[in-house]
């Protein structure tokens, strides 16, 4: 594992991340709005959000385990958070935050889940990381840094406290 | 060094340890039981969502194989399995080809040709899903939903889940379980799975001739005197009286037992001021329990009733994922 972003540089790319999202909103009129991180390295980067942007409704939490395509291949996945979406869904204009942007799988799973819960006005993609191999038509609308790393190397995200960005 | 060939077999999980088919709760792991209470942890949210289904188990299908009438715990199965996406069928064996001299082994094969990828299971006979677990093809999962007085391990399960979300752990707990322990699939199964959770004490309380031998042999306290053994509980698990199964010199009569046995709200006041009291339904009113206490406070009768749905979610999609 080989670290190559520490804490302080991640909490500035979340700061740019959010006056990036202050401007794109605004430029579109956006109000209403609510932030939804995806489980587990999403969430601690959409908590830092949260704040920064001052969003009135609750954060919201979102476990897609129960979403993924890949169930019959591998299985259900050892538990973890259950979602929590603690507020109306319906006509809500959501920032949905993720760390890595890859394969695109699990913002696709992610959008499933949250029109489960209701009809979104808009859904607008942050992530910290876009390696840009997705294999699906998502693009990320905020992004902290673009990285594009050979097959078979990994990027995470280690936290919660201190985020850190480590390869392996 | 132990290797997979010596270690005792067990149907239920794969060689990686993960539930494959859900028989019994005896000799299941405490870890098991855990991440089988997680999961459903869960999916206790989905019925609230607007949407209230998760796609996991979307082009699957499950069979609902019922010898035995039951209409809580198939309609709870199968909401589950509806709440997981996938197709059911529900077959009621008693009014099918079984009548006119199908055997169960053709009945199942039948299944298998309509690609049912689980069947679960409700029979009168004690280890008939064991049966058929080992008797399906490979690919195929099994659920018991009730056989004989063996187990019914997703009711044991239910239970436990519905104290563990109102207490949130099993240790320093003591349960008592009340009624006919004798004739009860529900009550070996709660007492294999509070055992392997850990609780601090578990008592069952029924007169001399509806509790089986055995039962010290578990680690269970034995109580004939209905106040002596309330005393201090956390939850009391009442148990139906079983007029259907009830040999005719085991009780004097309902009236009798009600008045020995029946829970009432002065006798409930010997437990924990918290406790909690449920029953797996239905109930009988006035038989063993009052309809002030099921209708009461204490009561989380209607609760455990969501909550089988959840756990029933839980072991579906955790048996349905699990490969060979």
């Amino acid at each position: 594992m080989t670290v190559i972003k520490n804490s302080e540089t991640i909490e500035e790319m979340i700061a740019k991340m959010a006056m990036d999202l202050k401007i794109f909103l605004k430029e579109r009129e956006r109000k209403d709005i609510a932030i939804i991180g995806i489980h587990t390295g999403g969430v601690w980067i959409a908590e830092r959000l949260h704040n920064l942007l001052k969003i009135k409704e609750p954060l919201g939490e979102l476990n897609i385990a129960f979403y993924r395509d890949d169930f019959s291949r591998i299985g259900m996945h050892p538990s973890v958070e259950p979602s929590n979406l603690p507020f109306d869904v319906e006509g809500k204009h959501i920032i949905l935050v993720d760390d890595i942007l890859y394969t695109g799988r699990t913002i696709r799973a992610a959008l499933n889940e949250i029109f489960d819960y209701g009809r979104p006005a808009s859904v607008t993609l942050a992530v910290l990381v876009d390696r840009g191999e997705q294999e699906l038509p998502f693009k990320a609308d905020v992004v902290g840094t673009t990285m594009s790393l050979s097959a078979g190397e990994h990027v995470k995200l280690t936290g919660p406290k201190k985020l850190t960005l480590v390869t392996k | 060094m132990i290797t997979a060939e010596k270690l005792p077999e067990n149907i239920q999980v794969n060689k990686k340890g993960r539930l494959k088919h859900f028989l019994t709760t005896e000799g299941l792991s405490r870890q098991l039981l855990t991440e089988i209470l997680d999961t459903a942890e869960n999916f206790a949210g989905v019925g609230e969502r607007a949407v209230k289904k998760v796609p996991l188990l979307r082009g699957k299908t499950i069979a609902n194989l019922f010898f035995e009438p039951s209409t809580r715990t198939r309609t709870t199965f199968e909401l589950a399995a509806k709440r997981l996406s996938a197709d059911v069928l529900n077959i009621n064996i008693e009014s099918s080809a079984t009548k006119k001299g199908e055997s169960l082994q053709d009945t199942l094969q039948t299944l298998e040709s309509m690609h049912c990828d689980m069947f679960v299971v409700r029979h009168a006979n004690s280890g008939a899903a064991h049966f058929i677990a080992s008797m399906v093809s490979p690919g195929i999962r099994v659920i018991n939903a009730g056989d004989g007085r063996h187990a019914h391990p997703t009711q044991a399960m239910l239970d436990a889940f519905t104290i563990r979300r109102h207490r949130g752990r099993f240790s320093g707990l003591k349960i008592a379980i009340v009624g006919d322990i004798m004739h009860s699939r529900v009550a070996r199964s709660e007492i294999h799975a509070f055992n392997t959770l850990g609780v601090k004490e578990l008592r069952v309380i029924a007169p001399k001739t509806l509790i089986p031998a055995y039962m010290q042999a578990l680690g269970v306290k034995v109580f004939h005197d209905l106040e002596a053994g309330l005393r201090g509980v956390d939850a009391v698990i009442m148990l139906r009286l079983q007029n259907e199964r009830m040999q005719g010199t085991l009780l004097p009569s309902a009236d009798e037992f009600f008045k020995m046995y029946g829970l009432t709200e002065e006798r409930l006041a010997h437990a924990d001021p918290e406790v909690m009291v449920l029953h797996p339904g239905p109930i009988n009113r006035g038989v063993e329990i009052d309809s002030e206490v099921a209708d009461g406070p204490r009561s989380v009768i209607l609760e455990q009733v969501s909550y089988g749905i959840a756990i029933r979610m839980a072991v579906m999609s955790m048996c349905m994922g699990s490969a060979e």
